[in-house]
């Protein structure tokens, strides 16, 4: 076997192994460490003497081997009245049969990924946290990821697994009544997972660029799992149908392209036809939500094989029930977007004027940027050079501060 | 996001402190800084040496000047700057907020070469 599809096998075994160990000991910050010192020794020995023949109880064995270690440890600490049960050998666990002998529980992908999504974690520890205990990858490439030192990374992992700790969260499905709520937290975390690495592929962080498969791979999974939620069939949709456009989003030299410029010929037509396909199944039975509606949204952009035969109406009619749906202020800037390709730019202006005063947009570089583009539609150079110019100034991103000089130039030239 | 904490202070202000009052201030500082590696939210710090020690360079003509002691008659100079990792600005001013005492300070994003296109 390759290092690489070494490595797919040992991240594909991450959560399986840990379940296992979760439902022996329970203590998921220890579990944890455990496996991930196995899946590094597993790196290293796979490499040189090959595959075992059962490699998920090869490191179910290694991991409950380290965790007896840890748990000797920590019970010599302790003294003596919890050692004896903490070395009760794992008799299950130390002389594993086939892989067939001790078959995968179904959810354990599931119970990780309500864990690590715990909602008394901030967005970036849930990050980490699902990174490394259900995608299988080390401190040290999620900290290349996010462009932090590794020690910081090991930090927030290691008080993210306090934090789960202290908040009493068991390895087990949340409560029925709960089950909704926890599952939008654990959608939003991919959902941005797969923003950070789709936003870094303009850039030179190709590592960070990775997070986009990463979080399609997760959202795969947890879509295999629960094969009937329309938003987690939703979110699938919407990266693949989102990432198939990342060949033409950028040119070679890092600069963005927008959609409406990009060459089609390289977005990738398989990704557009799954993703197409798996809207189609569920528009008709599931209950629809804002990623599915997203994910239609993009799918109609994907469809268009020129930018002038793209569906405006349909779009727009798609905005318009996702408006209803979950109405925030970014949405409303593409809805504006959406009237203006079918009312004409003022329409889309009016609409725009509706969130100047709402404070969660203030001073966001992004209504600057649409209503610029607004007013270049409507002909009103000289105002849209002015809000060009002022996005750029807010914008915190590289490439986008490029595009929108770019584009408050080219007015510039056009007025002369 | 990332951001920069730029803490300027006005060194003679700072050196007419009682030494409790230093002592106390700099114990702030530091339990902040260990506070927030604790959260994995630190990134880095800079400490500045004294602005007597600054060079400045300006081209007044054709040709590059250097000049002993900081830009501008500024009395209040750059004493440390901190880079930070934190989920929101809301947050990055809670962190800044008790920096304030006997200095000014400055809180701002840096750049990523990251970027969605419009």
């Amino acid at each position: 076997m390759t290092e690489p599809e070494v490595e797919e096998l040992l991240r594909q075994l991450t959560p399986q192994v840990l379940g296992a160990l979760l439902r022996r000991y329970g203590q998921f910050d220890l579990c944890e460490d455990a496996v991930q010192e196995a899946l590094l020794a597993a790196a290293v020995q796979w490499q040189q003497r090959g595959i075992p023949e059962s490699p998920r109880g090869w490191l179910i064995t290694v991991a409950a081997r380290r965790m007896t270690d840890q748990l000797r440890v920590e019970s010599a600490r302790r003294r003596r009245e919890r050692a004896a049960a903490a070395l009760s050998p794992p008799d299950e666990l130390v002389a594993p049969g086939s892989d067939a002998d001790l078959p995968p529980e179904r959810d354990d992908t599931l119970r990780l990924l309500f864990l690590c999504c715990h909602p008394a974690l901030s967005p970036a520890s849930q990050i980490a946290l699902t990174l490394r205990a259900v995608g299988g990858l080390a401190t040290a490439q999620i900290a290349r990821a996010f462009l932090v030192p590794e020690a910081t990374m090991a930090q927030r992992i290691s008080r993210a697994k306090q934090r789960v700790k202290a908040a009493g969260a068991r390895f087990s499905l949340p409560p029925e009544e709960e089950r909704a709520d926890r599952l939008r937290v654990v959608l939003h975390v991919l959902y941005l997972i797969f923003n950070e690495g789709y936003a870094a592929s303009s850039g030179p962080d190709l590592q960070r660029a990775d997070l986009t498969t990463e979080a399609i791979r997760l959202a795969r999974d947890l879509h295999r799992l629960l094969p009937e939620d329309g938003e987690v069939t939703g979110l699938l949709a919407l990266m693949l149908l989102t990432d198939a456009r990342r060949p033409a989003r950028t040119l070679p030299d890092g600069s963005l392209v927008p959609l409406a410029e990009q060459d089609r010929r390289l977005w990738d037509a398989d990704a557009i036809a799954e993703g197409g396909a798996l809207i189609t199944d569920t528009l008709s039975r599931a209950a629809i939500g804002p990623y599915l509606l997203q994910a239609a949204i993009a799918a109609v952009h994907d469809e268009a094989a020129h930018a002038e035969e793209t569906d405006w109406p349909q779009i727009l009619a798609l905005y318009e029930l996702l408006e209803r749906v979950a109405p925030n202020p970014i949405v409303t800037l593409n809805h504006a977007v959406a009237v203006a390709m079918v009312r004409g730019p003022r329409a889309g202006l009016d609409l725009l004027a509706t969130l100047a005063t709402d404070e969660r947009l203030a001073g966001h570089h992004r209504l600057d940027a649409v209503s610029a583009h607004l007013l270049e539609m409507a002909g009103d150079t000289a105002a849209a050079r002015e809000r060009y110019r002022a996005a750029a100034r807010r914008t915190t991103s590289l490439p986008e501060q490029r595009y929108l000089e770019t584009r408050a130039a080219r007015l510039r030239n056009e007025a002369r | 996001m990332k951001y920069v904490v730029l803490i300027y202070s006005n060194p003679a202000a700072w050196r007419a402190l009682p030494a409790e009052e230093q002592d106390r201030v700099i114990k702030l500082h530091n339990d902040l800084i260990d506070e927030l590696t604790e959260t994995g939210e630190f990134l880095n710090i800079y400490r500045l040496a004294d602005a007597a020690n600054t060079r400045t360079l300006t081209r007044p003509n054709e040709l590059p000047v250097v000049t002993d002691g900081p830009f501008g008659e500024s009395k209040e100079v750059l004493a440390s700057l901190w880079e930070i990792d934190v989920d929101r600005v809301e947050r990055a001013i809670e962190i800044a907020e008790p920096l304030t005492q006997h200095s000014t300070v400055e809180v701002r994003p840096l750049m990523d070469a990251a970027g969605m296109e419009m």
